[in-house]
């Protein structure tokens, strides 16, 4: 491969990435207990499989969940399922969410799992499917599920697959130290991703930072036709679209997914974990978790076990809990501050940073914007930051919208470089969060008209027709009673006559009955069990008259 | 990383080597009116934020009223009396700067609307008040004898012969009488260019080679109104028996001072790369038209105001084409 391309702007970053790639990989302790929450990613929650009191095995499945709505989760070890409860789970918001209490046995026993030396020859549908059920979701941060992702690029026709090994954020290692220590199982998963999505051309997309990765990877991928292709050190390089840009010289569609250019991205760790699933029946019970900060005196990357408390890892990496000011879970640009120390290692965590006030200062007062136009060198979207800013603060939405505020990644790279330390991504994300809700109480709105306005249209139409029928009613009884019975009606008898007026009541009070139930279904919930019935007794007798009407009208035309 | 008081801190020192120049071949008026103008402009400044009940050092300490003192000391002619330059500061703060809301909220460059205040309103002074270069002189004035002249203690006349026009105004007009041979033959015009204005020129433009380094600037303003300058000359005034030739219009005067430091005042100009590109070349257009046709020597001040009002325009004309969208975005949001 000759020159990758480029993309506009980013910017480079102290890295702080030596401190963790001390050592190898190590294995922590079993902690105390783990809390293994049931949602880990976008999607659904996992229905929970077992109950407090249960035994589970290692990698036995404690939650289950349907393909395409989430995935499983699974014991990180033997032990007792002792609660199923709300936790704080690591999340910006702070909020608790269901995780599967377990205390360990001690024993770190396996559950049987299916090992598969021909792997490769098993079914697209039945690889999928061992996919969604080792649990795995994308490792690289967002954690979408990944055989559902696999299946999305199905369609699209997917030529070009990249791994993603850039790891463009400053302080974590993770994706670093798995690509130096396991470039075989990578590749691996990598030629099944590329196998299961008939891609033509599979790139590993890795910054010029990490010498030993990338040399491990090129070892590995001698003669399989997978391409390392080595990328200038600059944030956020990493980011998919950046990614791609960087790679493939294309842009996703700002409407679309990669897939609508025949792209697909997975990250190296998810390509590990898929390698794990299929070879060996290993379910995804751990992850790759870089430990740093200047708060702990041995920073490094741990195999962390999904569900361990994240203080538990921290403590055994040396926590110095009075020098702790942050405690970041991702990077420091585009991570965010657990509220809870005692919160759970998820699928997708990353990387742990506990950081010091000298590490991580306070911001400076923000100053006026100057427009100095550094920020919008900076972005690799190539918009406007300090337009967004102006009209982000200023509650001009449209106008943010019209400048696309909805194409920032949030990627940090304008606040970073701000001379009047503006927090930009701040406003974005608030003004972000204004408009969605803007948007979901307009649709709310609109919604209640339009059922506003169909239900007096029908209302309305139901009226017109019940007097219609009034009027031919009235008309035929003029007929009858003056004896100038019309051809039809005199063919059919005064007996026809007499069961199509039934028929006619009976339609009216189904109408009448069908109104005041779409009324309740609307004012008063508490009434709707009683006017269905209502209905279905009128509906059952216009359903007689009816019958009864045409056996005459049978019957007086024979 | 830059904050925005040592951007205004890198953009001040970078003016240094121009001012050095100046002070070489014209004398120590400009480093009194640098000096005289910062006073000003940061005095105004703090008078106004402690009127709006704003923390005074806090903002004091970006630098930008600092900045725009240096650069009206740099502009304005350099034996131009103290009540003057004092006018200038003193209303580019107010009335281009805090009536609009403070640092980032002005529509116009600050130094250019008191240069261009003064210059409407004492024409003459603005035009006369020129140092000559010292080599002419007999004896160059001191720093006293220069300050006498400034503080209107000393009529400028008593010492024979150190003020005067520009060389780009003397060119002007004299060039409709005579050929550029007899021109130049003024001494004011030296061996090359413009006696000491070249030197001057030249050290602007290091020190504005200096802030597109550090990234400070970007190249984009400074090399479309440069361009746009040279282009308008070699149209319109190729002859230099009938109008000021290009290296003229280029090196004497403050055209580099306008590029590099004024032209690229981040608060007044446009925001993207190719929107700066318009700004620049339109500051280039109109500054030829204004020097070549109008009533005033130089112009820089007016065409960069008149650009200030282009700016908004050229904004949401030239938005950058954001990824993954196939065409950037043009006009006024609706
Ligand atoms: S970097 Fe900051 S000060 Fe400069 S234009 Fe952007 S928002 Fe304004
Ligand atoms: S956060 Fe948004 S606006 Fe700022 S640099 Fe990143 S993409 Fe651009």
């Amino acid at each position: 491969m000759g020159r990758p391309f480029d993309f506009p702007g980013g910017i480079e970053l102290p890295d702080n990435k030596t401190q963790s790639l001390q050592s190898p990989i190590r294995q922590p302790s079993l902690p105390d207990h783990f809390a293994v929450p049931l949602l880990q990613h976008i999607g659904e929650h996992a229905r929970a499989c077992v109950q407090p009191g249960d035994t589970v095995l290692k990698g036995q499945r404690l939650a289950d969940s349907d393909r395409g709505a989430g995935v499983p989760v699974h014991a990180p070890t033997s032990g007792t399922v002792t609660a199923i409860e709300a936790r704080q789970v690591p999340h910006p918001s702070g909020l608790e969410d269901w995780c599967v209490r377990i205390e360990p046995d001690g024993r770190d026993q396996w559950t049987e799992l299916a090992d598969c030396p021909d792997y490769a020859e098993l079914p697209v549908e039945e690889q999928l499917s061992r996919i969604h059920a080792a649990g795995i979701a994308g490792l690289g941060g967002a954690g979408f599920p990944t055989d559902a992702k696999l299946v999305a690029g199905d369609g699209a026709r997917i030529r070009t697959l990249i791994l993603n090994g850039a790891e463009c954020e400053p302080y974590i290692t993770a994706d670093q130290s798995l690509m130096r220590e396991r470039p075989e199982a990578i590749i691996a998963g990598a030629r099944i991703i590329s196998s299961l999505l008939g891609a033509e051309e599979c790139l590993i997309g890795i910054e010029d930072n990490k010498p030993e990765a990338i040399k491990a990877l090129q070892e590995a991928t001698n003669g399989t036709g997978i391409e390392v292709v080595v990328v200038r050190t600059r944030y956020p390089s990493g980011g998919e679209k950046q990614l791609i840009q960087l790679l493939t010289g294309q842009e996703v569609p700002h409407d679309g997914i990669p897939a609508d250019i025949g792209v697909l991205c997975q990250n190296i760790a998810t390509a590990e974990s898929i390698y794990r699933a299929l070879r060996f029946g290993e379910p995804v019970i751990s992850r790759i978790t870089t430990l740093t900060g200047k708060a702990l005196e041995r920073p490094g990357n741990v195999e962390a076990r999904i569900g361990t408390p994240i203080i538990h890892l921290l403590n055994e990496a040396g926590l110095h809990e009075d020098n702790l000011k942050r405690l970041i879970m991702g990077g420091p640009m585009m991570g965010f501050d657990l509220p809870s120390i005692t919160a759970p290692v998820v699928k997708g965590t990353n990387c742990l940073i506990a950081g010091t006030a000298d590490e991580f200062p306070d911001s400076p007062i923000p100053q006026p914007c100057i427009r100095c136009g550094l920020c919008e060198q900076a972005c690799p979207m190539e918009l406007l930051p300090q337009q967004l800013y102006w009209f982000a603060r200023s509650g001009e939405y449209d106008k943010a919208e019209d400048f696309n505020l909805f194409d920032c990644i949030e990627c940090g790279a304008c606040s970073w470089v701000c001379p009047s330390s503006i927090p930009l991504v701040q406003y974005y994300q608030h003004a972000k969060g204004a408009i969605r809700e803007q948007r979901r109480e307009q649709e709310e709105a609109d919604r209640a008209r339009l059922r506003f306005e169909q239900r007096q249209a029908r209302l309305e139409k139901e009226k017109a027709e019940k007097e219609e029928r009034r009027q031919a009613r009235m008309e035929a009884r003029k007929h009858k009673a003056s004896g100038a019975t019309p051809e039809s009606a005199a063919s059919s008898g005064p007996d026809l006559e007499t069961l199509t007026r039934r028929r006619d009541d009976a339609r009216e009070k189904v109408d009448e009955a069908r109104a005041k139930l779409e009324e309740a279904r609307e004012t008063a919930p508490e009434a709707v069990t009683k006017l269905e019935r209502a209905l279905n007794k009128h509906q059952k007798r216009l359903d007689s008259a009816e019958q009864a009407l045409a056996n005459a009208h049978e019957s007086s035309t024979e | 990383m830059l904050t925005t008081g040592r951007i205004m801190q890198w953009v001040i020192a970078a003016t240094l080597p121009g001012l050095l120049a100046l002070t070489l071949f014209f004398g120590w008026g400009n480093l009194i009116n640098v000096v005289w103008c910062t006073l000003v402009a940061m005095g105004t400044e703090a008078l106004i934020l402690a009127l709006r009940k704003r923390p005074v050092t806090f903002f004091l300490s970006d630098g930008s009223a600092a900045l725009t003192g240096v650069l009206l000391g740099l502009a304005l002619p350099p034996l131009l009396p103290w009540w003057i330059s004092l006018i200038a500061a003193a209303s580019a703060i107010l009335l281009a700067k805090q009536l609009y809301g403070g640092l980032g909220s002005n529509l116009f460059n600050p130094a250019m609307v008191g240069y261009a205040l003064v210059l409407i309103s004492f024409p003459e002074a603005m035009t006369t008040n020129w140092a000559q270069p010292l080599a002419l002189l007999d004896e160059a004035p001191g720093l006293l004898d220069t300050l006498a002249i400034i503080a209107s203690l000393a009529e400028p006349a008593t010492i024979d012969g150190i003020t005067g026009a520009t060389p780009l105004d003397v060119y002007k007009h004299e060039i409709g009488s005579r050929l550029a041979s007899t021109v130049t033959a003024d001494p004011i015009f030296g061996d090359g260019i413009a006696r000491g204005w070249e030197w001057v020129n030249l050290a602007f433009l290091a020190g504005g080679l200096f802030l597109i380094r550090l990234k400070i600037i970007t190249w984009h303003i400074p090399a479309s109104f440069l361009g746009a300058l040279t282009l308008m000359t070699l149209l319109f005034g190729y002859d230099p028996d009938q109008s000021v030739p290009v290296q003229m219009h280029l090196f004497a005067g403050a055209t580099m001072l306008c590029a590099f430091f004024i032209a690229t005042d981040p608060v007044s100009a446009a925001t993207s790369n190719k929107g700066k590109l318009w700004y620049g070349a339109g500051i280039g257009i109109l500054l030829y038209i204004i020097r070549a046709w109008g009533s005033y020597p130089d112009a820089v001040a007016f065409a960069v105001l008149l650009m200030n009002f282009a700016v908004p325009f050229i904004d949401y004309y030239t938005r950058p084409r954001t990824y993954g969208h196939r065409k950037p975005e043009r006009g006024l949001p609706s």
